[in-house]
């Protein structure tokens, strides 16, 4: 039975295509509009706000539980204050991701940790395993208790700093504060899945309702538009932010090593900047160690950005329109040596034309030696059923990381400044 | 401002010149600024742009005082110049809007089926006519993509490599499916009407279509050559989608700051407030150019993003130039007719026949119910009167781009025909423009109940604005009509459609040189190619 998340009602009364996708088991719109573009472009030229209600989230409390998540996450928590949150993984004994989530400190014996897939066997496994933690940890399912309304683009901070609190300019990226929309008590960070300026409220289930309308109700002079799952995952290919599933698989799910991976082949080695503090023995930790000192990372996630008149050239001297991939394409293609039949250096994981960027756009895992910005590659395309190669450049993500994604304080839209 | 900003009078000499800060200067000057040219580029006005600027007229609203959207940009410019780096950010138009007089209207978006659905509500035939339309004309387009991409092939000259270029054409047009080149022929020389009528029967899908073949010239939609024009407005592309239209963030005037940012990131200096009085020769080259205010600006190159009435009589002395030419350009059409009647509005417009939905105002909004509304608008204009009920072309760009209005304020860009440039009897604009805004008005009041009681600020732009602020002569927004006779080999003259002039190091690169007028950058990229060409054959 499919379950509705929190924002139900007002999701379905803003569907208009009647386009659904599952998520998590919870149904979720895939497009609100006809034109899965537009809400795309909403989220870039003005705000968006899409229901990112099904993420699993865990309630981590205790005394215990700072030394806990130390010890379970990749990322050091220790680093995140109360009022923080972090983007952060978790590796096996062998350094594979196993997933990836945003941990919420709301205070100092206090985290919120989302995750796509159920993990609370492992969470509670952990903590049982680790002495230190014995009784000083509590660990609760949270996901049903809580609705989370991303809400995204340049205009976010005009509408919730309107409606919630003027100081949330203020607020640094993956800052989060307490506010109150309407009568509802909520949690507001500066956070996010498109690369853009943008927060999310976390709100009581029971307050999802009010917590739309008042934001819809207030985005509408701003240009606000819901959006669907096509539009988050173009604007997340091209903030460069992983899906697991797609560009990572979970590590104790993968069916062998070349489907796992190690935060070094992800392009998430900024996250183990600590890696070398030997206070704190997280999970995986040693194998990372000897996969940085002995070099030996198989992959590095990387971006490509298409030629895309070189794209469009091939088609149109075959006697075809060019066809773009306005909805994100998740099946692997290789990855080639730019030169003519050069071999291949790795394959894409995730692929989509960027309105934004004006071109077809990949994340792509590249062998080390390959993965260098401004490397010339090359992907494989079929034009009249035949395979032809189209030059790429190798860049860095994000192919697209505007200022005001972390300008502090966040900007305002033009005659809306103080 | 940079130390190169404020002493371009002093460093010279300049290796390029361009006169005109419009858009296809600033992209000429990018081009060549790219290619390691020291580049000055002249604007006599105090902004750039040209005739693609946005004011704010009023505090928190943005006019787009001239042009006001795009489709033309080609895509080699966007590319070659990484305009998405410096801003380029082109807001698709989701849907049209053509309100009828019934109270009715023809509401398109962006999905195949519910257009097929909403045309077939007015006629179940023009459904499947409207996908072979589509169809065909995208065929048309896409066929001429690298004809627009390219100089003309130099009919006069006999050397091997221009005989090549021409056999290169042919060959293009040879390999062309018969059914391809019959309908390019058919709309090269025929009427909007004509093509049209053979698909449809529904007034209003006609009267919208057929008023894309009036834009910006003397034509009716029964005219011959309005099929070429609305050829023309369908060359354009948005994400590959031929036909396609935005508008840009900021305004148009937002896509000219973003080519004034690329061409000055690669090296160009753009001087404001320097109006270019004349091309300097000496021994029938060019040498620079003087200002109106006496500043010799010495340069090995000089390119005229005018038009190609101040490019050949007005900067240079036409006594220099061959008599042919001179007479060929005192037979080139301008007879501008379109206006501008922009508004800044307390809210949105409504429509009783479609509710209060807003997602019809997403994209242009037509007022051109029939092709005979159209073709009786231009009745009046034929007399050299403005229309009595004029079609309008709307857009009320705040509702995609929330940046251009006050949050719940709107502005409302009216392009306006017929107005001709010239009024019969001596009328004077000075005296007909508000009578005209007037017309305009009381049309939009009489699809749009109430509407008067939103209007918070009216500008009114004719014909002699768009000439005396933009510098189009004759208000032609093309730099030069659409004609057969105007394009292609004869853009804007026999013999000297590549760009080049009869004097040498003096270009031309505005868009009465091929392809064409709109905002496409096409003449400013062609002609930095001619330009460097010619400098690398004369390096020693």
């Amino acid at each position: 039975m499919l379950r509705h998340t929190p924002f139900h009602s007002r999701v379905a009364a803003a569907n208009q295509t009647q386009l659904w996708s599952h998520w998590s088991g919870h149904l979720v719109v895939e497009q609100y509009q006809l034109s899965e573009r537009w809400e795309h472009a909403a989220v870039r030229n003005a705000v968006g706000i899409f229901d990112a209600s099904p993420l699993r989230k865990y309630r981590i409390t205790g005394p215990g539980a700072e030394g806990f998540l130390a010890r379970l996450l990749a990322r050091d928590i220790r680093r995140c204050a109360p009022g923080q949150a972090q983007y952060t993984i978790w590796c096996d004994d062998r350094g594979f991701v196993d997933e990836d989530g945003v941990v919420f400190r709301l205070g100092p014996e206090e985290f919120l940790l989302t995750a796509y897939d159920p993990n609370l066997a492992l969470l509670a496994g952990r903590a049982g395993a680790l002495p230190a933690a014995a009784g000083k940890v509590a660990i609760e399912e949270v996901t049903d208790e809580l609705g989370i309304l991303a809400v995204q683009g340049p205009r976010s901070l005009a509408v919730l700093a309107k409606l919630a609190d003027p100081e949330l300019a203020h607020l640094r990226p993956f800052e989060l504060t307490a506010a109150r929309i309407g009568s509802a008590e909520v949690t507001i960070s500066r956070t996010g899945f498109t690369g853009d300026l943008g927060y999310e409220v976390i709100c009581g289930a029971g307050d999802a309702p009010e917590v739309w309308d008042r934001v819809s109700e207030a985005g509408r002079p701003h240009g606000l538009v819901p959006f669907g799952q096509v539009a988050l995952l173009i604007a997340r290919i091209e903030a460069g932010l992983l899906l697991y599933r797609v560009d990572f698989q979970s590590a104790r799910r993968a069916e062998n090593d070349e489907q796992r991976s190690t935060p070094f082949e992800l392009g998430l080695g900024w996250m183990l900047a600590g890696i070398d503090d030997d206070s704190r023995p997280f999970v995986g930790r040693r194998a990372l160690l000897r996969e940085r000192d002995e070099g030996r990372s198989r992959w590095v996630m990387m971006g490509l950005a298409v030629d895309q008149l070189a794209y469009d050239e091939a088609h149109r001297a075959a006697g075809v329109s060019p066809p773009y991939a306005f909805h994100p394409v998740h099946t692997e293609a290789l990855v080639y040596d730019g030169a003519e039949n050069g071999d291949a250096v790795g394959f894409t994981c995730s692929f989509v034309y960027s309105p934004t960027l004006q071109r077809h756009i990949a994340l792509a895992r590249l062998t080390p030696g390959a993965a260098v910005p401004g490397r010339r590659v090359a992907l494989e395309f079929t034009v009249n059923h035949r395979y032809v190669r189209i030059g790429a450049t190798v860049a860095r993500n994000p192919l697209f990381d505007p200022p005001r994604r972390r300008a502090t304080p966040a900007p305002l839209p033009p005659g809306l400044a103080p | 401002m940079s130390a190169a900003g404020t002493d371009w009078r002093s460093t010279g000499p300049w290796d390029a010149v361009v006169v005109g800060g419009g858009h296809n200067g600033l992209v000429n000057g990018a081009y060549l600024a790219r290619a390691g040219l020291r580049t000055l580029i002249l604007e006599r006005r105090p902004v750039v742009g040209g005739a693609a600027i946005t004011e704010e007229l009023r505090p928190g609203f943005q006019f787009t005082t001239f042009s006001y959207a795009l489709s033309l940009v080609r895509p080699a410019v966007i590319h070659e110049l990484d305009l998405v780096r410096h801003g380029f950010q082109p807001l698709v138009m989701p849907s049209t809007f053509c309100p009828m007089e019934n109270g009715d209207a023809l509401v398109l978006g962006p999905d195949r089926g519910e257009n097929l659905t909403e045309i077939a509500r007015h006629s179940r035939r023009d459904a499947d006519a409207w996908l072979q339309y589509q169809h065909d004309l995208t065929m048309v387009s896409r066929a001429l993509q690298p004809i627009v991409d390219a100089a003309p092939p130099d009919l006069l000259d006999p050397s091997p490599e221009a005989r090549a270029e021409l056999a290169a054409l042919a060959r293009h047009l040879g390999g062309l499916e018969p059914k391809v080149l019959n309908d390019l022929v058919r709309l090269l020389t025929g009427s909007a009407a004509d093509f049209l009528d053979h698909y449809f029967e529904t007034e209003v899908l006609k009267g919208w279509l057929s008023a894309s073949g009036v834009i910006g010239s003397r034509l009716g939609p029964m005219s011959p050559g309005s099929g070429l024009v609305l050829l023309f407005m369908h060359l354009g592309q948005h994400d590959g989608d031929l036909g396609s239209w935005s508008f840009h963030k900021g305004g148009n005037g937002g896509f000219t700051q973003v080519l004034a940012r690329a061409a000055r990131a690669v090296g160009a200096v753009i001087a404001t407030g320097a109006e270019v009085a004349n091309v300097v020769t000496a021994g029938g080259r060019a040498t620079g150019v003087v200002l109106a205010d006496g500043t010799e600006v010495p340069a090995r190159v000089v390119v005229s993003a005018t038009d190609p009435r101040t490019t050949f009589t007005r900067l240079v002395d036409p006594g220099e130039l061959p008599a042919q030419l001179v007479s060929d350009l005192g037979r080139y059409r301008y007879q501008g007719v379109s206006s501008k009647v922009n508004f800044a509005l307390s809210g949105l417009p409504s429509f009783p026949g479609l509710g209060d939905g807003r997602d019809h105002w997403r994209g242009f909004t037509n007022i051109a119910p029939s092709i005979e509304y159209v073709e009786r608008a231009f009745d009046d204009a034929k007399y050299g009167w403005y229309s009595t009920r004029p079609f309008i072309d709307c857009a009320v760009q705040s509702v995609l781009d929330p940046d251009m209005a006050p949050p719940g304020r709107h502005v409302l860009s009216c392009f306006v025909q017929y107005t001709p440039y010239e009024l019969k009897g001596g009328a004077s604009w000075e005296t007909e423009r508000e009578p005209m805004a007037d017309r305009v008005q009381a049309t939009l009041a009489a699809f749009f109940p109430g509407f008067d009681d939103l209007v918070l600020q009216r500008e009114v732009v004719t014909p002699l604005d768009i000439e005396q602020v933009a510098g189009l002569p004759e208000g032609n927004i093309y730099h030069g009509e659409l004609l057969a006779s105007q394009l292609y080999w004869f853009r804007p003259a026999l013999g000297w459609a590549r760009y080049r002039t009869p004097i040498e190091g003096y270009y031309q690169c505005g868009s009465g040189t091929h392809p064409g007028g709109c905002i496409t950058g096409a003449p400013g990229r062609l002609a930095s190619h001619a330009v460097l060409a010619d400098l690398a054959l004369r390096r020693p």
